[in-house]
Order: C-alpha cells, then structure tokens, then sequence
C-alpha cells in the first residue's frame, strides 16, 4: 500500500516537472519572460482594479472634463468628467476576460470536434469539412457581426459571436494533426487492448496532438481581444457605459483632433496586451515544441 | 596497413557532435586503408559511427553540430580536410561518390531518372548535352535499367529499381571510391540479392574501391574483402574476410556471431551480447567494451587506450585478454 | 501434427482495400491452422499482405470474406462485448518500438492500460500486475516512470511485450518484432519471446521477412507472395525441401555467414509487382523461371508429402 502511494507520489512530481521543464524554457528566454510579465501586471491589475483604482468608473467629476493627463488623473478624463486610468483598469476585466473565454471555448470545441471528425474519418470528415468550408467562406469578422446584429450586442453574445468566428479553423486545424497521428501503431495497439473509441481518442491521441494547439491558442487570444473590440467600436460589442477597451475606444472617436488622449491609453491597452501575449505565445511554441525536447 | 600505394588513408580520425551542452564521442581515433579495386566492409551496431566515418571522407557532416577534431584523411595522397572547398567540390562525385540507405528520399521527385543523372554528369565532365545523354542511357543500362526508362519519374521505379538508380547515379562520374551507406537495408532479400549482385559486378569492371556500411554480416560476407568491426566510434577489429568470419578474435565480434540464429543449428537459445552499446557521450574508461565483455578484467578498465595488437600479418584485434591466444 | 482442434484456423480469408489504383487483394483465399503451443512463421517480402493478414486475424481489419475460428468458435463476424472478449485473447505486438508506444504515457501507465481497460482489477492488483508484467519482460524498476523517448529500442519492445501479454492473451500476432532491432538486442528479444512462449503456453504468429529469425523460432512456416499461400510446410521440411519456385529463390537470397559456402543463387526475373487488380492464375509466374500457360489457371494449395502443402500446378513437374 505504502508502495502504492509512493508510486503516486511520484509519479505526481514527474507530471508536474514536465510542467516545470516547460515554465523553465520560457523562463530560459528573456523575450518571452518580458511577454509573461506584462501578461501578468496585466492581468493582476484587472484582478484587483477596486482596490487600484483611484476613482469609481461611474464617478463624474464635472471639473475634469477631457482633462488631460496630470497627477491626478494620470490617463485624464473623458467627456463625462471620469478618470480614464479607472476605466483603463476596469476595461481589463471585460477585455482580458473576454478574450480568454473565447479562446479557451474555441479551443475546447475545437479539440472535440476535431478529433472527433478527424479519427472517424470518411463521411462524417466530410459532411464535417463541408460544414466547415461553408463557414470559413464568411469572413471570420462577417460572421460575428452577423451573430451580434442578430443575438443582440452584450458580454456573451460577444463571445459567442469571437467563438464561432475561430471555431471552424480550429476544427480544421485538429483534424489534419489527428490525419497524421492516426497513422501511429499505438492507436492501433489501443485498439488490440481493448480501448472504447472515446479512450483512445481522448486519452491516447488528445495529448499528443493538444500542444500546437494551445501554441495557436495563447496566440490567438490577441486577435479574439482585437476582434471584441472592434466589434465595440462599431458599436455591437459590449456597450458603454461598460469600460470595455475598444467600447471606450469608440467612444473617444467623437474628440479624436482635439482630445486625443481618449483613444491613446485604451489603444496602447489593447496594443500591450496583444504584443505581450504574442511574444509569450513564441516562447511557448519553443519550449513545447518536441524537437526540442530533451 | 602501412602500405604507400593505398588510395585511400584514413589516420586517427576524431569526430565529435555537441549535443545539448553535451559532447558526443562518435568517432573516436579511426584509422584504416584501402587499395584500389578493394572492398571494406564497415560493420557495427546503430549509432557506432559508420555513417559519421563515411560522411567525413566525403567530408559532408553537418559542421555544426558535428566537428572533425584530428586525423587525416588521404585520397590518393591529398587530404581531404585541408582542400579549399573549391577543391572539394571536384573531388566529391567525381572521386568519391555515396550511395545513401534510403533511395526513396534520394531522388528529386518532379525531375526525370534520366535528367538527375545526366545533371551529375555535366557537373563533373566537360561533356557536351548529348554525350551527357549517352553516357545516362550507358549507366542505366548497365545497371539494368532499360534506356526508355531515362524519361521517367521516380515514383514510376520500384524501391529496387530506384536503388539501382541512385547507384547509376553515383557511378556516372566514375568514381574511384563508392561509399555505400548501407545500400540494401531497405530493400526485400530477393531485390537485396540482385543489388548486390550487380554491385559486385560492376566493381570488378571499373575497378572502383568500396566502403561498405552494414550491419548485416551475411552482405559483408558475400562482397567485402576486408572488414572493420567498430564499436563506439573505434576499429575493434580489423581483418580480411577470412580472419573475421573463421577466427573472430574480440570478444564483441565473437559477441555479434553468436546473436545470430543460425541457418544450421537448432538450438533453442539465442546468446545475446548482455547490456547495451555505452552512451557516447560518456564512454566508459580502457575498452569502451568491458561492461558488456565477459572476458573482462579490472585491467581492461583502467585508464588509457587500449592498443591495437596484430594477431596474425594483417588481422588486427582491440583487446589485451585476446593478444596470447594466437 | 495430429488432428485436434487448431487454437486458430482461418478459412479462405479475404482482405480488399479500395485503393486509388483498383481494388488491392492484400489477403486472398487463405487457408491456415496454427496449433495450440506452436508458433506460425509467416514470410514474404514487403507488399505481401503478411501484415494485413496478422491484423485481420485478430480483428484489427474486418475481413471481407471468408471464416476465423478461435478454439473452433467463428469469430469472424462477433461485435460488441464478445469482441472485447476475443481481443483480451488475440493480442499484438507491432515492428516499430517507437511508434507503437503512446510518446506520452510513462512504460507503468502503458503496461497498465489493458488491465485498467478490463475493469477487473482493483486499483492495488493493478500495481502488484503491473510489477509482475515488468519483472516477467524485464524491465527494471527505475524505468517505471520512464517515457518511450528514453529509453534504447530493445527495451521499448519490451514493454510492447508486456502490454501484450498483460491479459493473459492465448494467441500472439508478432508483427516483425525484431526487425528494427540491432543484432545483440534482436537475440535478446527473441530469447525473450521463446521463453514467454514455454511459461505461459502461448501460441504466435509470427510475421517477418528474416528468414534466419523465423527459421530459428517457428514450428512451421508459411510463404506469401502477393497476398496467396504458395507454401506451407513444418520448418525444418521447408528448408531441407522447398518445393515452390518462389521459395527457392527466397532462401537462395539470403546473404549467408558462411563465406565458404558457393553461393547459388536461384535468379528471379524483374521486380515484385503489386495485388492491385490481380490476373488470376498464379501471382509469381511473371516472374518464374518455370511459368508456362498452365500457371495462369487459378492454383489450389495441395498436400504434396505429409504436411508440406504447396500451390503450384507444375510442382512435380520441377522437382
């Protein structure tokens, strides 16, 4: 028993030091790190923005309005008087929020239904791609303007609307990795020991197609971030008075010549976020990629 | 060994890899010689250093990673490592010439058979188009390919046929040295049979001297004239056919002999060499073979190289505990 | 070989695969029994459907025609929970090391991946199986948690092995075990299959294109070429006395240690075709000394001495 237990033990720390050796090469790589590091201030900051934000995001002071950037209001005021700093802060929460949640929905689907379509193969995979095709003809941004002009703008139909956009790629995607792995003997050995079909798809062939997967979606987070806000910005997004990044972003397009500071901060909110996640994503792909493994 | 003749002298060869940080022995102080018109089989187990030994006469390995350290190697006198690369450039094809173990990835799939060699010939002869020509259609011939076939692609060819190919390939320029790496492990024992057939064949009609890789020692039996055994990047043991395969005397030659089921004994059980080849990045100390060996004794892992003791004229062996036997 | 129930008996097999070419007669018309205890050596050269026919055996493939019998019960058509049942029995073990093993499950999660899958153990005699697989295979310990990427090939077979046997399977299909193994290693897996066989009574078929390993661990032998038996017979009959053209050349082909021995090559015209829309008549006659009009009428498999079956028309005519 006692045995038993080391063994588990053990085997725990080797799962978790495959963790570690991968955390490790990204910390290996300075670009990356920086990428990391941003991601993180970015993130804690949205996290605890109540307790960093020197205003509420409703406040309105009616002596700032359009303040320009000061001591007091370091990003300045929009045309309401309120401290765009706070809103800077909160809009994380939405942006950052969303972008995840989209990515990780579209990964989710996209793992499940690829290999599903992938490992059946034959008419399934085609009606599949079919499907596929069809979506893909609709421009990604098309489609979620379709989905949000329909459902309706808002939080969830947002990320509904990034979801859907992604998925059929993402499907695409984990079919051709699957293609190329069913060839493997070992899901044929699965097979001779008895396996369900559900196993061997999602315990044997899911882990070792998952890590490009996750590369293209750390990656695609950036994009799903820009995409929501644009969506704001043509006003189908999430709507004001939600401290959105790209809804604050339309909402300054009215004093653009004179109050330019209303655009620049979210802007470069929206940049950061999506530069840091990138450089991050390149570590990543390195430190999971098996070629270099060791 | 020292004779002055040879065409081809290989002396104290070193070839390293880095690795990760880390420094792969491959081939650790290799030196042999081989006449004109002769075969010399290199036999040894996965990842010993055969291909690495030929990829650097040919002077082709990947630099990085891998790294010539010492040793000469002489082609009709010249060293190889100390040409410009100019220099280079005519020896390889046109001197020496390697036939690789995979013909299916050889060959340029969108270019005809005929085109690829007849490329190979106009780069190292001051041949007109159409001798080029002639001189594909008279090379594909000879390996028993029909002269039509010049205009078709390599999918068309069989596994066989493709081999025969890259083979006519790299005798087009008339090479004075084939490196074969290997050249029948992909293929079926019937098409093996006709290969080395032809191979034996057209030696003997061009004269051309041959390095042959394998790990088989049934093809070195049927078409080498001397043989080099080697073992975590060193010649263990070093003879002409006759010694090696009627008086083994290392320990791992007599090791690989016995691994191998007999056609005429039936015993049940195989013996096996126990253990497996060292990590060449850390190699055991004295013979790189005494943790397998079960000859061993504590002098045979003491520090230092162990020297190569000739047996008998021209049979060479690696091994203290072998050298009163004979 | 008395006449009791053969452990596998395969009628008049067929295996087609639609390819882009025509429709491809990998497994044509095979007859075989393989003993309880014995092992089938099955040669031929790449392209045979050697492969195709060890996996449609044990149902990997579904055949398009013809019978299995396990222990003389048809398994050719079972599903479901009787296939489980017929799988736990048939098991394989694959020619590639690498590629047979999930890069991403440690050697103790594979060997336990069968046992988990039978749901008949608990968790404890799980562990206590899983030590007594690597012990029985010999796998040592350390290399427990040890992924398929570092460990050497011999030990990766190995742990193939276990996975194999971890069911206490009757009948092994051996898909080249050793052929991308160096000589040392292949001796050592091949003592270790030999000894497998005696303690745990099983039978295997043996699939390979060496003819020296087959020769040294099979009871009987049987030659495919192009997806037909041309000829089957008890080991040591068959390399005292082939009776197939084909066989001949094949044995004459292998490159032999014995450097005093003259070489006699039996020669073969032209190369290996495919089975993609076969003519019938026999499938080796394009290339056969012997082929005369004859040979282009469909071959039956005959008993031409005591066990020693061949299929070929002109047969007595040869030898």
């Amino acid at each position: 028993m006692t045995e038993a237990k080391t063994n588990m033990t053990r085997k725990k720390s080797r799962k978790q030091s495959m963790f570690l050796a991968v955390l490790k090469r990204i910390l290996k790589n300075p670009v990356s790190c920086i990428g990391l590091i941003i991601l993180l201030i970015l993130i804690l900051s949205a996290v605890f923005a109540p307790l960093l934000a020197p205003y509420s995001i409703t406040e309105m002071d009616y002596d700032s309005i359009y303040a320009l950037p000061s001591l007091k209001h370091p990003f300045g005021c929009d045309k309401l008087g309120r401290d765009l700093f706070s809103r800077c802060l909160y809009g994380g929460r939405y942006s950052l929020s969303l972008g995840f949640i989209a990515a990780i929905c579209g990964f989710t689907f996209g793992q499940v239904f690829g290999i599903m379509v992938g490992y059946a193969g034959g008419k399934v995979d085609n009606i599949a791609m079919r499907i596929c095709d069809v979506l893909q003809a609709i421009p990604g941004n098309l489609l979620a303007i379709l989905i949000s002009t329909t459902l309706g703008s808002g939080f969830g139909n947002t990320i509904l609307a990034m979801t859907v956009g992604g998925l059929a790629g993402s499907v695409r995607s984990t079919r051709a990795m699957c293609l190329k792995e069913r060839e493997m003997e070992y899901l044929q050995a699965a097979k001779s020991i008895n396996c369900s079909r559900a196993t061997i798809m999602y315990k044997h062939m899911l882990p070792n197609i998952v890590a490009p997967a996750i590369v293209g979606t750390t990656m695609s987070i950036g994009g799903t971030i820009m995409g929501a806000a644009g969506l704001a910005y043509i006003g189908l997004g999430i709507q004001p008075p939600l401290p959105e990044w790209g809804a604050m972003l339309s909402a300054g397009r009215e004093q653009i010549l004179y109050y330019p500071h209303l655009m620049i901060f979210p802007g470069l909110c929206i940049a950061v976020t999506v530069l840091a996640i990138n450089l991050f994503g390149d570590g990543l792909r390195d430190a999971i990629d098996p070629k270099l493994k060791d | 060994m020292e004779q002055n003749e040879n065409f081809l002298q290989v002396r104290d060869l070193v070839v390293e890899y880095t690795s990760g940080g880390q420094v792969v022995h491959a081939v650790n102080g290799v030196s042999l010689s081989l006449d004109r018109g002769q075969t010399l089989g290199l036999v040894g187990e996965t990842g010993a250093g055969k291909t690495t030994i030929a990829k650097a006469i040919l002077d082709i390995l990947p630099n990085p990673p891998a790294k010539v350290r010492s040793g000469e190697i002489l082609v009709d006198g010249q060293d190889i490592l100390k040409l410009s690369e100019h220099e280079k450039l005519k020896i390889r094809g046109n001197k020496i010439a390697m036939i690789f173990q995979d013909p299916m990835t050889a060959l340029n799939p969108v270019m005809s058979v005929g085109e690829q060699i007849t490329e190979a010939v106009l780069l190292h002869n001051d041949f007109t188009r159409t001798q080029a020509e002639a001189r594909t259609v008279e090379m594909l011939e000879m390996v028993g390919i029909p002269g039509q076939r010049y205009v078709e692609f390599p999918h068309q060819f069989s596994g066989g046929m493709k081999q025969r190919v890259v083979i006519a390939m790299a005798l087009a320029c008339d090479p004075e040295l084939l490196l074969a790496d290997e050249p029948t492990t992909a293929l079926d024992v019937t098409i093996q049979a006709q290969v080395l057939e032809m191979i034996n064949d057209l030696k003997t009609k061009l004269n051309t001297s041959m390095i042959l890789i394998t790990h088989d020692l049934g093809v070195v039996a049927e078409t080498c004239d001397n043989v080099a055994v080697i073992y975590a990047g060193k010649i263990v043991e070093f003879g002409t056919k006759r010694d090696l395969f009627k008086a083994p005397a290392h320990p791992y030659t007599l090791g690989l002999f016995d691994s191998l089921p007999k056609m005429d004994d039936d015993s049940k059980e195989l013996h096996p060499i126990p253990g497996l080849p060292p990590d060449p990045t850390n190699l055991p100390r004295g013979c790189s073979f005494h943790p397998r060996c079960p000859r061993a004794t504590e002098a045979c892992s003491r520090e230092g190289e162990i020297p190569m003791i000739e047996l008998s004229p021209g049979h060479f062996c690696r091994c203290i505990r072998t050298g009163g036997n004979n | 070989m008395e006449e009791k129930n053969a452990l596998v008996e395969i009628q008049g097999l067929k295996k087609y695969f639609s390819s882009a070419g025509g429709i491809n007669h990998a497994v044509d018309d095979i007859n075989m029994k393989i003993q309880r205890r014995t092992t089938m050596g099955v040669v031929g050269e790449s392209g045979c459907g050697k492969s195709t026919l060890g996996r449609t055996i044990i149902r990997l493939y579904d055949p398009t025609e013809g019978k299995i019998l396990l222990d003389g019960e048809d398994i050719t058509e079972v599903r479901g929970r009787k296939l489980r049942k017929v799988r736990e029995r048939m098991q394989i073990i694959f020619q590639d090391p690498y590629s047979s093993l999930n890069p991403r499950m440690s050697v103790e999660e594979t060997i336990r991946e069968p046992l988990k899958e039978s749901r008949r153990f608990s968790r404890k005699e799980l562990e206590e199986k899983v030590d007594e697989l690597m012990d029985q295979v010999g796998i040592e310990d350390r290399l427990r948690l040890s992924y398929p990427h570092e460990m050497d090939g011999g030990r990766r077979q190995r742990v193939g092995i276990a996975r194999a046997i971890a069911l206490n399977p009757d009948f092994i299909m051996c898909d080249e075990p050793v052929s991308a193994l160096d000589v040392s290693i292949q001796a050592q897996v091949l003592n270790l299959l030999m000894r497998l066989q005696d303690r745990l009574g099983l039978t295997y078929m043996f699939v390979t294109h060496d003819l020296s390993v087959v020769r040294h661990i099979s009871d009987n032998i049987s030659v495919m070429y192009l997806g037909q038996l041309v000829e089957t017979a008890p080991t040591r009959e068959l390399f005292r006395n082939q009776l197939h053209p084909y066989t001949k050349a094949l044995l004459s082909a292998i490159p032999s240690i014995d450097i005093d021995r003259p070489m006699q090559r039996v020669q073969l015209k032209g190369e290996i075709t495919s089975a993609i829309n076969p003519k019938p008549g026999c499938r080796f006659a394009p290339r056969c000394l012997f082929a005369t009009e004859a040979c282009n009428q469909p071959q039956t498999l005959t008993e031409v001495e005591k066990d020693h079956f061949v299929s070929c028309c002109r047969v007595n005519e040869i030898n």
